[in-house]
């Protein structure tokens, strides 16, 4: 059955649009930005900040104090390959696989592969740093380390930024603000099923 | 059951007569789709480049279609290479059946599901349920329908007929919840609590996808609430099906249609989350990956050179928060999971214009115009829906023009609410009269008097005096 199913789609298709015509589209590189790059950063701080994420504008000084103070007294995940000058008393560790053992942390701590200011966007392409999945998805509050240099202006930007990522088999996760639902008549509430605290530290 | 298929049980004019008597159901939808319109244009406006991008969107969808053969053959083997599994399934049933296999292979009883138009076109619910499977939808709207044995009604928000109160009740009755009140965020705790056990425990998972990357065999789901992160992550197995036109060449193609999309649907800047993931992720995510490929009447579709540009739609649902036809009748009145405006040309289509009551559907319109200003990949949906009326009056169904003509003059000439509105209009124009004529409207329709003064509305109306003026003769 799969190989006649297969076969009768692509001939049915290849009759389709064997006669018409072949329209074309440019495929060319995305601009750089204009603005200057301070003005970006602020906008992605202030567009995350819009849909509730929690953002906090430190100084790489700061960085280690504001994470001490955020995750005092919280059962922290720190995925492999965080960077350890800002890890302080906080190891990283490789947690055990079962999704009930990750339901037991109240936080993950991680970095993220890019930034998108046009949308309040961050983006994980699960390198070093962000752990597999499962980490940033099942603890209830994800706290992400954005450094002011991978915020892009725009869309079309991140994903041009992604590409390797992409190309080495790596899956993404673009999250803007925590989890939310616009279900119930169209209004938009936060707090589903996704981690319903997002805390960005953007380090400038 | 929240399947309800393609095939509209009845005509379009039959079945909107009985849903125009829903009074509360029109008053839920005016208040959803009018708040969803105004954010929209605002999400829109932000980008002052969104006329180019819906251009390229376009341009891109077309391009990834005119040789979609080679583009779905290049997505085979880059999802085969990286450790996925892909199956063409040619109509709604041999695609229920593959995907009813791998979860019975499986030994699953319950499977969890991410919101899924395409399934719901493939009634695949049905066949789990026939074979002692349960599926669990996961999005909020989609248990909604699911627990009211309701069917879906939009695209975006498939529960977008009922408010808060409804839900509650369904909630209260249905998963024994204890709900203080209707707030939306109180509902949306208590389906967290009622999903999370089954988010962890469940071993198969059967989603849809957005689009996919030929080049990268990458598949994209867009969502809001982590219900899709949850079920694309957590099971063993993800089965994810696919209509075929869904397809885009090079991961670069997916960039307009991220801006497109989110402005478009929630006219959100973004989605809280979109996932992409190629085949299998060694140690991250579900280890077996099935990926569907679903023709069911697309080919016919691509066929025709006209009605082609319907498989450029991305699902994003504007078309129907814009028009006037589904704003008055509702998402069940079209009898098809593909509502409104695009479900008007697609369901028709899909079912390569043979169904005589989705025949029904090109004449659920007025043709003004909204839904192909409001497309974000510039569907001129009143080009095809009139090219459509044209296929199907010679031949198909003789009678269906007339009759749906009678319907749309009733839903729109219903005398008392034509004349509440003129009354509403006498009462609301007093501070925008000057020399007897209104020079400025405000907000959203100053569009119209930018360059054209509207008469005002005289203190009576025809219909009044014709009544008066009986009284007295």
């Amino acid at each position: 059955m799969g190989n006649e199913a297969r076969l009768e789609i692509l001939t049915r298709i290849n009759r389709a649009t064997a006669a018409g015509e072949r329209p074309q589209v440019e495929r060319t590189a995305v601009p750089a930005s204009v603005r200057p790059h301070a003005e970006i950063v602020a906008q992605f701080a202030e567009y995350a900040a819009e849909y509730r994420a929690e953002v906090h504008r430190v100084s790489e000084a700061e960085l280690a104090a504001l994470l001490t103070k955020l995750l005092a007294a919280q059962n922290v995940l720190v995925p492999e390959g965080f960077p350890a000058q800002v890890l302080l008393q906080l190891t990283p560790r490789k947690p055990q696989a079962t999704h009930a053992d990750l339901a037991a942390y109240d936080a993950v701590l991680t970095t993220c592969a890019v930034a998108i200011a046009e949308t309040g966007t961050v983006v994980l392409d699960h390198g070093p740093g962000q752990g597999r999945r499962a980490l940033t998805l099942i603890p209830d509050r994800h706290i992400c380390v954005v450094r002011s240099e991978q915020v892009v202006e725009s869309v079309p930007q991140a994903v041009a930024a992604l590409q390797a990522a992409v190309e080495a088999g790596r899956p993404l996760t673009w999250i803007s603000g925590p989890s939310a639902t616009s279900d119930i008549e169209l209004s938009r509430v936060e707090g589903v099923h996704g981690p319903r605290r997002l805390e960005i530290v953007l380090v400038e | 059951m929240s399947a309800g298929g393609i095939r509209p049980p009845r005509p379009f004019p039959d079945a909107a007569r009985e849903t125009l008597q829903d009074t509360q159901m029109r008053r839920n939808l005016k208040h959803a789709t009018t708040t969803i319109r105004e954010k929209r244009l605002r999400a829109v406006a932000e980008l002052p480049d969104w006329e180019e991008i819906r251009t390229r969107g376009a341009a891109l969808k077309d391009v990834a279609l005119a040789d979609l053969a080679e583009h779905l053959l290049m997505l085979e083997a880059s999802v085969k290479r990286r450790g996925g599994q892909v199956h063409w399934a040619r109509d709604g049933k041999e695609a229920r059946r593959i995907v009813a296999d791998l979860a019975a292979a499986h030994g699953a009883k319950e499977i969890i599901k991410v919101k899924s138009i395409s399934s719901d076109e493939i009634e695949l619910n049905a066949e789990l349920e026939a074979r002692g499977i349960h599926a669990v939808e996961t999005d909020l709207a989609e248990l909604i329908v699911q627990l009211a044995g309701d069917t879906p009604s939009h695209i975006l928000v498939p529960a977008i007929h009922k408010n808060r109160a409804e839900i509650r009740e369904l909630f209260r009755r249905e998963l024994g919840a204890d709900l203080p009140t209707d707030e939306p965020k109180v509902l949306a705790e208590a389906a967290r609590l009622y999903l999370r056990e089954k988010f962890l425990t469940t071993k198969v998972a059967v989603s849809g996808a957005n689009f996919a990357i030929a080049a990268t065999g990458t598949v994209c789901i867009v969502e809001s609430e982590g219900n899709g992160r949850m079920c694309l992550t957590l099971p063993d197995v993800l089965i994810s099906v696919m209509g075929i036109e869904k397809v885009l060449p090079e991961w670069a193609d997916i960039a307009p249609f991220m801006q497109l999309l989110p402005r478009s649907s929630t006219a959100e800047r973004m989605n809280p989350y979109t996932s992409f993931w190629s085949g299998v992720t060694p140690g991250d995510g579900p280890q077996e990956f099935h990926l569907v490929l679903l023709d069911n009447g697309r080919t016919d579709v691509l066929a025709d050179k006209v009605g082609r540009e319907t498989l450029r739609c991305i699902r994003c649902s504007a078309c129907l928060n814009v028009c006037p036809v589904y704003e008055r009748a509702g998402g069940h009145a079209y009898g098809s999971v593909y509502p409104g405006p695009i479900g008007a040309i697609l369901t028709p289509q899909l079912l390569q214009l043979e169904d005589d009551n989705a025949n029904s559907l090109p004449w659920a319109s007025s043709l003004c115009g909204a839904c192909y200003d409001a497309c974000p990949v510039k569907i001129n949906i009143p080009e095809i829906l009139i090219y459509l009326r044209g296929q199907i009056t010679p031949h198909k169904t003789p009678n269906a023009e007339s009759i749906a003509m009678k319907t749309a003059a009733w839903i729109f000439n219903e005398p008392f609410r034509f004349e509440g509105a003129l009354k509403l209009a006498r009462i609301g124009q007093g501070p925008l009269v000057q020399h007897g004529a209104i020079h400025a409207l405000p907000g959203l329709l100053g569009g119209w008097t930018s360059s054209r003064n509207l008469p005002a509305f005289p203190a009576k109306s025809f219909r009044e005096l014709w009544r008066e003026e009986g009284q007295h003769g």
